[in-house]
């Protein structure tokens, strides 16, 4: 069996990576997407976790169920706005979204 | 650690995990992005069904590459003068990537402990360790204190179900979790609706 450290490095890899994308990219949608990555590494943790330390319990099963929930509502709401600020402003860049802006 | 069909499966659904979200983050096609997002999802789906999750990994599917990707896939199309952007990374990339791999190094070097599997038990406690000790352990695990798949059939989508709605359980989270919702869905059809008159 794959021993817990595997499963932890790839979700520490995982959020790494969303890590970059939420900081390095320009594109809305392209943030959005690796918010997502970075949930889902959460939710690889948590899983994990449950698996290897307590299996008997479902609490951990339940928490990644709730991320997913929470997932669902940031990317509705998230891609929404972006669609409105694109038919406000034509612009999807989010360097260039910078009314608030002081 | 011997090499099983277990083994590899994890190898193959981590490369695809990593492999699509690397691909997500450095994509130029948006649209590529969002089709590597899939892929990592769906590699994120195989971790949970090793991990004997397959209810997890279900809603994976379908929540996850069913609607969130479609989502966005749909967001990417109404948007789509901005997918042929040539700039796809900011000025301060070189920083944000600086920052992932120092994050991913302190991560990897806070876990290393863990690669002793002798060790999870000893970090968290005797707890664990008592709370599996009548059940064999893994045959290909020994001495990690980790219960085998075959004794691990009382968790299933029933008694995920039960504990969401009772009162000992996760009623409370759950019920607040669908208001969550319900406000989330209204708030976007507000936001992003056209503005009539």
């Amino acid at each position: 069996m794959v021993p817990l450290y595997f499963y932890l490095v790839v979700s520490a890899g995982l959020f790494a990576i969303g890590a970059y994308g939420a900081l390095a990219r320009r594109n809305a949608i392209a943030i959005v997407m690796s918010v997502e990555l970075m949930l889902n590494a959460a939710n690889i943790n948590l899983v994990a976790f449950w698996r290897y330390l307590n299996p008997f319990e479902i609490n951990g099963q339940i928490f990644a169920a709730f991320v997913f929930i929470v997932a669902a509502a940031e990317a509705a709401v998230g891609l929404a706005l972006i669609i409105s600020i694109y038919r406000n402003r034509q612009t999807v860049i989010v360097e260039d979204v910078n009314m608030l802006k002081w | 650690m011997e090499i099983t069909w277990q083994t590899i499966a994890f190898f193959a659904f981590a490369v695809m995990t990593l492999g699509g979200g690397l691909m997500v983050v450095i994509s130029r096609n948006l649209w590529h992005s969002a089709l590597f997002l899939m892929l990592s999802l769906f590699g994120t789906s195989g971790l949970f069904v090793l991990l004997v999750a397959p209810f997890l990994a279900a809603v994976q599917v379908l929540v996850y590459i069913g609607a969130i990707a479609i989502l966005v896939l749909f967001a990417i199309m109404l948007t789509r003068r901005m997918m042929g952007l040539e700039e796809t990374q900011n000025t301060q990339w070189p920083a944000a990537a600086a920052v992932a791999v120092l994050l991913f190094i302190i991560l990897v070097i806070t876990l290393s402990p863990l690669v002793d599997e002798k060790a999870v038990t000893d970090i968290f406690g005797d707890k664990v360790a008592n709370l599996n000790a009548h059940l064999p352990v893994d045959p290909d695990a020994k001495g990690s204190g980790v219960v085998a798949n075959d004794d691990l059939k009382i968790v299933t989508v029933e008694k995920i179900g039960e504990a969401l709605v009772t009162r000992d359980g996760f009623v409370l989270p759950f019920e607040l979790a669908s208001i969550l919702l319900t406000a989330a869905l209204i708030g976007a059809i507000v936001v992003a609706r056209e503005d009539e008159a």
